[in-house]
């Protein structure tokens, strides 16, 4: 076990943080920590580097408990998220300063140095300066400051969050790389679901402070815990119904409620690839309008509006759309294949997931 | 910087200002009282003084400069500037690493105090320490009792000097520091770097400019002190630094005397005026070295040829 939350809680003065998150990061994971900011996420990465301090349960790292071991002493890494380079120094210098500061000999460091600097790409940067660089070689001469002490875990704030978004894709796979190369325990911040997805082994949903779900990213999209998670994880169709006479309606859709009281108000989730569309408006059973299509690559989102002026996200690919000749402004059926009952009415449901108007469906991310 | 800038620009970039120029006649309006003013109230009694200063030949203002009440006064002025420029770099920074690096109670209001020496005036600070430290003041008996003299000696005029200076220091830190933000000094202390290291290796380093600036500034306001000084000093001659020595020679109606020591002083100011402006133009040129490099806009280095040629717009 690399890392360890038990019970761990911080306020600062009136407001809380973080609340009562416990969780546990195996050696040589990959884990990203992702929720809205505000959710807490950075506190808690803060908390394990040591730059603040739990207000209430236990840290540890490796077996030896953190609370009390000061920044200097705990030998992480952790690259910031604007990477906070020393500006006065050359990038050898900046990553060379761990080294220099535990006073090991000159002819390790330069060897250290020299090799972090071949694993991260930056060959015949050694003597520029930060403001000579871009912003990617800049993260990876964070990244390599951070890992040339030997930390034992590496902790990264929204390291994609400064780049622009074509940098950003080869970032990514490239720091799946660089952690299956060094196996050293890493956590990353993020507010991007997609980026969290595709990285991680395993994912932490943070929200207002708590820790909705952990799980690796297939869990977490197919086995949501709740709707804040099914919510931020994808795109999800939501609809607010009322129960009569043992079914869930709003306008022209229904689903069974076997057993729901009369009058009772049912939330129902269900995923834009569950939506089954055909190009004739009598093949399902209900009738919409196709409003407009997005092209997102390989996939498509279509936006259906049912005659009482519902909007459903449905997704399909290119060849679907094709083979079935659908265009906008045709009149279509669809089906919903798999849908989830969400939360029932008087349960607790996280604030963030109330909607405005009930008949606007699909909230994406 | 802005004129060497002007002087490689390309017609046709000096054309596409125009739209935002005033004309001609304006500018040579504006342009001349500008240049009337600063001859008329800066360069007419500085030229006026210099020739009064060297009237009498170099011998007879050589031998103003040497006589022993001038060479006291200039020890008494380096003594003051020499205890007054470090332990105001101490206080400045020290001043400047609470106000930008803590939060706390009262913080607007030390920030609002630092600047109180720019808004009394010298005199009132004079007599401040007088009521504190003069024999009828509040620390007068305990000074006494302990044969300790602070006003009308040379503490009291370090002391009133330390007051005066204080602002320039943690003026010139506090906004430099505030916009690098903590996260490099965060950065060193997960790199294992102690307190000290990190303000030796880090802070240091970054605020090295600003730094350099308030210390010049505070060490020529420091020389050229009168107002808080001359309250606190006790008038003897041979006991006073070298603007109450040239008040005391004017007085005394040793006019030329008075202009050569005078003299002296504005040397100091112009030799202070041209380190910043040279320490100003390293600094620019250690940016600008870097800045196009990346091929980042540069348009107010000028310092380079290809720097300027690579970013002009064709």
């Amino acid at each position: 076990m690399s890392i360890e939350l038990r019970n761990i809680s911080k306020r600062f003065g009136d407001i809380t943080a973080v609340k009562n998150i416990s969780f546990t990061v195996g050696e040589g994971e990959l884990v990203g920590l992702l929720g809205p900011s505000g959710g807490g996420k950075t506190t808690v990465l803060r908390m394990i580097a040591g730059l603040e301090t739990p207000t209430e349960g236990d840290l540890f790292v490796r077996g030896r408990r953190m609370n009390d071991v000061p920044v200097q002493t705990r030998n992480i890494g952790f690259v910031f998220q604007g990477y906070a380079l020393f500006k006065t120094m050359t990038v050898f210098d900046n990553i060379a300063f761990g080294l220099k500061i535990q006073k090991q000999r000159p002819i390790d460091i330069t060897a250290r140095v020299e090799d972090l600097v071949k694993t991260l790409g930056l060959e015949g940067l050694e003597r520029r300066f930060p403001h000579q660089l871009s912003g990617g070689q800049r993260q990876r001469v964070a990244i390599a400051r951070a890992l040339a002490p030997k930390p034992n875990v590496l902790l990264l704030d929204e390291p994609f969050g400064a780049v622009d978004a074509k940098i950003r894709q080869e970032l990514r796979e490239w720091l799946v790389q660089l952690h299956d190369e060094l196996n050293v325990t890493t956590v990353f911040v993020t507010h991007d679901q997609e980026e969290a997805m595709e990285v991680s082994n395993r994912i932490l949903i943070f929200s207002r402070g708590n820790l909705e779900q952990l799980g690796t990213p297939r869990e977490v999209y197919e086995q949501p815990r709740n709707e804040f998670v099914a919510r931020f994880i994808g795109v999800m169709n939501v609809l607010e119904m009322t129960v009569s006479g043992g079914v869930a309606r709003l306008g022209g859709l229904s689903f069974p409620a076997h057993g729901q009281s009369e009058g009772q108000t049912l939330r129902i989730g269900f995923r834009p690839y569950a939506v089954q569309v055909s190009s004739s408006p009598s093949e399902y059973r209900h009738q919409a309008l196709l409003k407009h299509t997005y092209f997102l690559g390989i996939m498509l989102r279509l936006e259906l509006e049912t005659p009482d002026g519902l909007v459903v996200r449905a997704r399909m690919s290119k060849e679907d759309y094709a083979r079935l000749s659908l265009q906008d402004g045709m009149d279509v059926s669809f089906q919903i294949r798999e849908y989830r009952v969400l939360a029932r009415e008087g349960e607790n449901l996280t604030p963030e997931v109330s909607i405005a108007h009930p008949t606007v469906l699909g909230e994406g991310i | 910087m802005a004129g060497s800038v002007r002087r490689k620009l390309t017609p046709a970039n000096t054309r596409s200002r125009r739209g935002a120029d005033e004309s001609r006649l304006t500018q040579w309006i504006l342009i001349s009282v500008a240049a009337i003013f600063v001859g008329l109230f800066l360069v007419l009694p500085l030229v006026s003084m210099f020739y009064e200063a060297f009237r009498r030949g170099p011998m007879a203002y050589f031998a103003a400069l040497t006589q022993e009440n001038t060479l006291d006064s200039i020890r008494y002025t380096l003594t003051i500037a020499l205890l007054v420029v470090p332990l105001n770099a101490l206080f400045g920074m020290a001043a400047a690493w609470a106000l930008t690096r803590f939060q706390f109670r009262g913080k607007a209001l030390l920030t609002t105090l630092i600047d109180l020496p720019f808004a009394i005036s010298p005199v009132v600070v004079g007599v401040m320490l007088i009521a504190l430290f003069g024999y009828q003041g509040w620390l007068g008996p305990w000074l006494r009792e302990h044969d300790l003299k602070v006003v009308f000696a040379l503490p009291g005029m370090v002391l009133a000097t330390v007051f005066v200076t204080f602002p320039f220091v943690a003026r010139e830190l506090i906004p430099m520091m505030q916009s690098q933000g903590t996260e490099p000094e965060q950065a060193a202390l997960t790199l294992g770097a102690s307190g000290w290291q990190v303000f030796w290796h880090v802070t240091l380093p970054s605020i090295k400019w600003a730094l350099l600036y308030g210390l010049i500034l505070t060490t020529a306001r420091a020389m050229g002190e009168f107002g808080a000084v001359f309250v606190v000093s006790n008038r003897i001659a041979g006991e006073m630094p070298i603007p109450l020595w040239v008040d005391n020679l004017n007085a005394d109606h040793r006019g030329s005397d008075a202009f050569a020591v005078a003299s002296l002083l504005a040397f100091l100011a112009l030799g202070t005026l041209m380190l910043k402006a040279w320490l100003e133009s390293r600094h620019q040129r250690e940016e600008a070295a870097g800045m196009w490099i990346t091929a980042a806009p540069v348009v107010n280095s000028g310092e380079s040829e290809t720097a300027f040629t690579s970013n002009t717009p064709s």
